[in-house]
């Protein structure tokens, strides 16, 4: 059996994901694994890719909302990074062939004006740093099979980022009651389900005010100019080959996706 | 004795006795819709003897998880008496219902005549006077809410109240299926949705119980209140409960339960 490491499990998880490989949780062969060595494994893949030229655009929060925590058995939102690899342009169908079982799921997004660094962030002076707010979809495909893990798995593994696309819409947070922004999910025509964005720790802010939290654990910060998804306010649905699902938000337009190969 | 009487009698003495029966579809398995509506009809026309006043109609079985739950591809719907209507921000005596739960739903008060059959999405919304932010408050007369299609129906679509709040918005410029909605319970918030998740929009509720009720010889008539079903999965409240749904810019309702 492998005796793993930090760096181990960093090669093993960015080959799972450019091989298309899922793969047991960690937590299973490496019982020591905790969130803090999970996270300097997260942080280690992130050097690789800014080392393979990729650049880093933001941070993305995951398992913000609580239906999703219950349903994944770990209870507590994660961050991890976004890179400029993880870009959707509007209206590119999914490229499933770059993923293992990709799912999608709608995000209030912010775009930045100021850094933003705790310790002692709050969700007031978390918003008071927001320049805009835009709708998201963002393409979740963890490197676990059937998406099973632990907090340390899906810590370490980024926290299943995998691609983004941001919605039409730009505003400014102060014209925006976020807690009740609303988004309808249709899959194939047909609405499954709705939420807002009290869905997302009772207010994205709450979201956004964590991630900074988080970060400054480890004496990093989020940059002015950089993107923040601020976690799924619904359930990820799959998008596999010709499947069509839209985000239709109530302030911030619909965002349409469409499964490719 | 007719078996619509026998159950409509049977379900009337459970909202005395506040003792709910066993489910009717169990006993009478050979039930249809029609007379399921039959035993809800009995007992509204005792309601009526009694002096009751119907002021509007709720429309149930609206979203897709509820229609999957009891294995139905349609909505059902029941009366609204002037006695179901409860004040906000008062307290409601939960001693006076078997086993209660509210749902937040977008209301719709009428400022004309509107009947089917033929009533389309126009002439529905050309009705509306104004939508108000409400609660229902749901009850079963029926053991553990095991209810299915025929249950409900008899038992007036698990009717039980009505909260509506005071801020009316019209119609013009307002995408029903977009306006977001937060359950909040004791501060805390239990459920969030939109009004899409009520067959697409609510006027598709309000466009159903006109032509439904419309091949039944009935129409609606301006002033009545329709609920057309849930935006959120139900929860359930007890004395102490305290429960609001705030639909943001289309304004907030609190109910209080003691």
């Amino acid at each position: 059996m492998t005796k793993w490491t930090r760096d181990l499990v960093a090669t093993e998880l960015l080959a799972c994901e450019a091989e298309r490989r899922d793969r047991g949780r960690f937590t299973d062969e490496w019982p020591e694994l905790d969130l803090a060595e999970a996270y300097a494994i997260q942080d280690e893949t992130l050097c690789r890719r800014l080392e393979r030229g990729e650049t880093l655009v933001g941070v993305k929060l995951g398992l913000t909302s609580r239906a999703k925590q219950q349903r994944m058995s770990v209870d507590q939102p994660l961050v991890a990074w976004l890179t400029d690899a993880m870009v959707l342009p509007s209206g590119v169908p999914v490229p499933n062939s770059r993923f293992i079982h990709a799912r999608v799921e709608p995000e209030l997004v912010f775009i930045m004006g100021a850094d933003l660094a705790g310790p002692g962030v709050t969700a007031a002076t978390a918003m008071a740093a927001v320049q805009t707010v835009m709708a998201g979809a963002e393409v979740i495909d963890s490197r676990y099979t059937d998406f099973r893990f632990r907090a340390a798995d899906v810590v370490a593994d980024n926290a299943s980022a995998a691609a983004f696309v941001t919605g039409p819409v730009m505003l400014a947070p102060e014209l925006l009651n976020l807690a009740n922004e609303a988004v309808v999910v249709e899959v194939e025509g047909r609405v499954v389900d709705t939420s807002t964005g009290a869905a997302v720790l009772g207010h994205p802010g709450e979201a956004l005010a964590l991630a900074a939290n988080v970060l400054a654990e480890r004496g990093m910060s989020i940059q002015a100019g950089q993107i923040v998804l601020t976690g799924g306010i619904t359930d990820a649905y799959p998008i596999p080959p010709g499947a069509s699902v839209a985000f239709h938000f109530s302030s911030l337009g619909s965002i349409h996706i469409a499964g490719g190969q | 004795m007719l078996v619509s009487q026998r159950y409509a009698s049977q379900l009337l003495e459970a909202y005395r006795t506040r003792r709910p029966i066993a489910p009717i579809s169990e006993r009478e398995p050979n039930l249809t819709l029609d007379d399921a509506y039959a035993i809800q009809l009995a007992q509204v026309e005792a309601w009526k003897a009694d002096g009751a006043v119907i002021k509007g109609y709720k429309v149930g079985l609206t979203s897709a998880a509820m229609q999957r739950q009891l294995g139905v591809d349609q909505p059902d719907f029941g009366h609204l008496t002037a006695e179901m209507f409860h004040p906000a921000n008062a307290t409601i005596d939960t001693s006076a219902f078997l086993q209660p739960k509210v749902e937040p739903e977008i209301a719709f008060v009428l400022g004309r005549d509107l009947s089917g059959p033929g009533v389309n999405v126009a002439e529905a919304i050309a009705a509306v006077d104004f939508v108000l932010p409400s609660l229902e408050l749901i009850d079963s007369r029926i053991e553990n809410w095991r209810i299915g299609l025929i249950d409900t129906v008899a038992d007036n679509a698990s009717s039980g109240g009505v909260i509506l709040g005071s801020t009316p918005t019209a119609l013009n410029g307002v995408d029903l299926g977009g306006v977001g909605c937060n359950l909040i319970g004791n501060g805390t918030v239990l459920a969030s949705g939109a009004g899409a998740a009520v067959l697409g929009s609510p006027i598709n509720a309000l466009v159903w119980l006109a032509n439904t009720l419309g091949a039944r010889g009935i129409g609606f008539t301006a002033g009545q209140v329709i609920l057309p079903g849930s935006v959120t999965a139900a929860q359930s409240v007890s004395a102490g409960s305290v429960v609001t749904a705030d639909f943001g810019a289309l304004g907030a309702v609190t109910a209080v339960f003691g």
